[in-house]
């Protein structure tokens, strides 16, 4: 039987071409109506792909902004005290002296970039990338849809998250500067943060989420929508690929999970702005002086509020990277997924257990042990999914004659770094152990685990994988291992030395990385071994930035300069979005799609190909 | 790239699916309303925790009479946007515009009266005194939340008020009980500035019960004006569509409708909670 030969080094493709639609690389799609201006097409489109693209632009530059903060903190973590050398300058200039007296980062600067790091990651950077740019990119494509169900909504999805980056990023830049009271807003800190502004950055934190939670709420509306009512003829419900399982499900989380924290933060804005005493308990004294509010508010009432999006939420990081690493392991170990049906039901069970496990986040709140029992339970038996579908994943390699290209790699390297990931998070979902660990950098670690080389590492792969069905060119493969290399090394360089940090108690929200707890005297305090620790962490981390610059460049110079994919299916892929012409054009499928075969028709003995296009009848 | 073309591309925007039963709309408003209980049950979860630890809980702040003639208002809507979408099943154009134009009439109505409920409570004022005695009532000519900085705001160039005690006694919405009220309280008082240590209305900073009252009502009353906007739209430039696209006007209609009834739904479970329990 003859493989794909398009392996990792790029040998010549073989002569069989995609078997449906005859001539598609050469003819262009036949345009029915007129070809629109620039701004219809390009900035105010309302084709899914377009839109994709804008998200997916806009996440990577917030992630590029993300990192940046962290890079700037990092330095004050390893030299504290001293100053920034040249960009120092450069944010004294921008924000102000009180903010970088001299190029030196200023507690407050410490914390209004700690909080901003988090939001922008997470709200502006990852779930953007993943949700906005890929499932908005892929999933009409991949189940054989014109475009999206709704796609004003969805042009409206995107701006609303454009308006709502912006009103984040312009905080930094009113007086008091930016939220500092960490990603998670505790009230009532994030009160009181800043009593001598009343729209200070904590309200253009709260204004910020509330567009950026309309946003995600009219996309997961309409990813739900798309999939149930516009799958193409023939694609029932176990043949849909399992990355649209994935996007399917992380919608329904977004969908239901965000309005809580959407309530929790007009409650939040009204005790900031109106005066209110929703988070903010009786008694309370800031500088000496009692607060003259009503009082009578519930502090933990926020934690519940916020955590009750905010842990589903790791799940609408971590869905969709599951999906982009199911798809690209199919198609490199030329196999189909081992136990499709456990992981779709595997995902279907996080997805619901996701709801039930939020107060693991406070068991240091002294809500009671019964609900910490109740919790502890829940988060546990949330593990077992994760792990069948990480389980489906490894062992789907098994027997694989596996294609080492970059999209290949990055996926492999998920495996191993969610597995890191989500195995040290077991001692923090336990309250005995997580009283020791509870904010430290342990913690640290672990979410990034995750996170970073989990679930960006799989966004790379997705961005190293479907670019040739974007631009119809390849990107370059010497680079993107080179990308690929520093970056898994970095990443765990970083996140590794962390948790020896964490369980030495090196508190994660330390302006100085711990130097006054170490030199505290009467205390076991922090051996030198965590500061030097400090300093080499902060090395890796610069080291991963300058590794991005090689994807950078990669990313632009490929869209003119690549190697022209020789045909719209490069990968030998069997999904629907391989079938339509390079790159899709507006509606996507020249002719109507029907779906004969299950998504992973890889190597099916007696054929004479290794793979089966989801729209190929059978030739019998 | 017309509108026109647009929609007759994607598929199920006016047929419903057949292994569904769904046009795209209808699927994606109830998904939307799933949604909207989310936010709202939220608010909902709030009042109960914050009411469960509350050590008092005021009651009698807000007037029954005026909340039950509302909901009597938003009920009768509910009927009367059905009426209007099943007209328009029937085919009878005129009585759809009759029962939505009625529907939007109510809708404004509710905001009406809605409006006069919050002036009267930011009418309504807490004072302490120097000597610790607080007091609620009303101040002569009846001002708009004044706050202690308005007393000392020189633009208003206030040297005493005229406040008119609550009847019975100055009750204890805020801290201790007040048993040393100075005077018979029908009686009006002259209030020096300078002996007032504290002036609020009844707004949403006065206690927790109104921060609630005001934050869910006026939520909802948001989503009563949105409602009503599109109403009033479906009535009418939008319902030039019946001539050019009835079923999907229909569709339009019926979603809209869905919408609506759901903002009335939400006022039945706010009344009681808020106004009775």
């Amino acid at each position: 039987m003859p493989t794909c030969p398009f392996g990792p080094i790029g040998g010549p493709l073989m002569s069989t071409t995609v078997a449906s639609h005859p001539g598609a690389v050469a003819e262009p799609a036949p345009h029915t109506h007129p070809e629109p201006g620039f701004l219809r097409k390009y900035v105010f489109s309302v084709d899914h792909k377009v839109i994709g693209i804008q998200y997916g632009i806009t996440a990577l530059v917030f992630l590029f902004l993300g990192f940046s903060l962290i890079a700037l903190m990092r330095w004050q973590l390893a030299y504290p005290g001293q100053p920034i050398p040249v960009i120092g300058r450069l944010l004294e200039w921008m924000l102000g002296p009180e903010m970088a007296s001299q190029g030196i980062m200023s507690p407050d600067l410490y914390n209004s970039f700690g909080a901003m790091h988090g939001t922008i990651m997470i709200f502006l950077g990852v779930v953007p990338l993943a949700v906005g740019a890929f499932g908005n990119y892929l999933v009409p494509l991949q189940i054989g849809a014109p475009d999206m169900a709704f796609p004003k909504l969805n042009a409206a999805s995107y701006w609303c998250y454009f308006v709502g980056g912006v009103v984040m990023l312009a905080s930094f830049f009113i007086p008091g500067g930016a939220a500092k009271s960490g990603w998670t807003s505790y009230s009532p800190l994030a009160v009181i943060a800043d009593m001598a502004h009343r729209w200070d950055g904590q309200t253009f934190w709260l204004l910020g989420m509330v567009i950026l939670i309309t946003s995600s709420l009219l996309g997961s509306i309409n990813i739900i929508t798309t999939i149930i009512q516009l799958r193409a003829p023939g694609l029932d419900w176990m043949r849909l690929p399992f990355f649209v399982w994935a996007q399917l499900v992380t919608s329904f989380i977004l969908l239901l999970a965000f309005p809580p924290l959407q309530a929790a933060g007009l409650m939040q804005f009204m005790d900031n702005v109106v005066g209110t005493s929703f988070f903010l308990p009786s008694g309370l004294v800031v500088a000496g002086q009692p607060l003259e509010v009503s009082g009578g508010g519930s502090a933990l009432l926020w934690q519940h509020l916020f955590w009750f999006l905010a842990h589903p939420e790791v799940y609408v990081l971590i869905l969709p990277a599951m999906g982009i690493v199911a798809e690209i392991i199919a198609n490199n170990t030329r196999k189909p997924l081992w136990g499709y049906k456990s992981l779709v039901y595997g995902s279907m069970a996080i997805g619901f257990i996701s709801f039930l496990v939020w107060a693991h986040h406070m068991y240091l709140t002294g809500m009671g042990q019964t609900i910490s029992t109740f919790f502890q339970t829940t988060t546990m038996l949330i593990s077992i999914p994760s792990v069948i579908i990480l389980t489906a994943l490894l062992v789907s390699l098994w027997g694989g004659s596996i294609r080492f290209n970059t999209p290949m790699l990055f996926a492999l390297s998920f495996l191993p770094m969610f597995g890191i990931g989500g195995l040290t998070g077991l001692p923090l979902g336990l309250g005995a152990t997580d009283i020791q660990l509870h904010d430290t950098y342990y913690v640290i670690g672990h979410f990034h685990y995750v996170v970073a080389p989990g679930t960006i590492f799989a966004l790379f792969a997705g961005i190293y994988y479907w670019y040739p069905k974007v631009t119809g060119r390849m990107m370059n493969e010497f680079w993107g291992r080179v990308h690929w290399a520093i970056s898994l090394l970095c990443m765990n360089l970083i996140f590794l030395p962390m948790f020896i940090q964490g369980l030495e108690g090196m508190h994660r929200r330390m302006y100085d990385g711990g130097a006054t707890y170490a030199a505290a005297e009467g205390v076991a305090g922090l051996s030198q071994l965590a500061l030097k620790l400090n300093v080499s962490i902060s090395h890796a981390a610069w080291l991963l930035g300058l590794a991005q610059i090689p994807f950078i460049v990669n990313f632009f110079w490929s869209i003119r300069h690549g190697r022209k994919a020789e045909s719209d299916n490069p990968w030998c892929a069997t999904t629907l979005e391989w079938a339509t012409p390079t790159p899709p054009p507006h509606g996507n499928f020249p002719e109507p799609v029907a779906v004969y075969r299950g998504p992973y028709e890889y190597s099916v003995p007696g054929r004479p190909r290794d793979y089966l296009m989801q729209h190929e009848p059978d030739q019998a | 790239m017309t509108h026109a073309v647009l929609s007759e591309e994607i598929p199920y925007t006016v047929e419903a699916r057949p292994d569904t039963g769904l046009f795209n709309a209808k699927l994606g408003i109830w998904l939307f309303l799933a949604s909207e209980v989310m936010l709202f049950g939220a608010f909902f979860s709030s009042y109960i925790m914050l009411r469960v630890g509350a050590t008092e809980w005021p009651s009698g702040l807000l007037s029954v009479p005026m909340g039950t003639f509302n909901t009597f208002l938003l009920a009768s809507s509910t009927i009367t946007v059905v009426m209007a979408w099943f007209s328009l099943r029937l085919g009878d154009f005129s009585k759809f515009k009759l029962y939505q134009g009625v529907t939007v009439l109510l809708a404004v109505a509710f905001l009406v009266v809605k409006g006069f409920e919050y002036r009267d409570k930011l009418t309504h004022y807490w004072v302490r005194l120097a000597d610790g005695t607080e007091l609620t009532g009303h101040i002569e000519g009846r001002p708009f939340n004044w706050s202690t900085a308005t007393l000392h705001d020189p633009a208003f160039g206030l040297t005493e008020i005229v406040f008119h005690p609550d009847a019975g006694h100055a009750h204890a919405a805020k801290g201790e009980a007040t048993e040393a009220a100075p005077v018979a309280t029908h009686h009006s008082l002259k209030l020096p500035v300078s002996q007032i240590e504290r002036l609020e209305s009844f707004g949403p900073w006065h206690n927790t019960f109104l921060a609630l009252y005001f934050t869910m009502t006026g939520l909802h009353v948001l989503h009563v004006m949105g409602g009503a906007l599109v109403l009033a739209y479906f009535w009418g430039p939008g319902s030039r569509m019946w001539k050019t696209d009835p079923r999907r006007f229909v569709n339009r209609v019926e979603v809209s409708g869905l919408f609506w009834h759901f903002v009335d739904l939400v006022w039945i479970f706010l009344f009681p909670t808020l106004y009775l329990i």
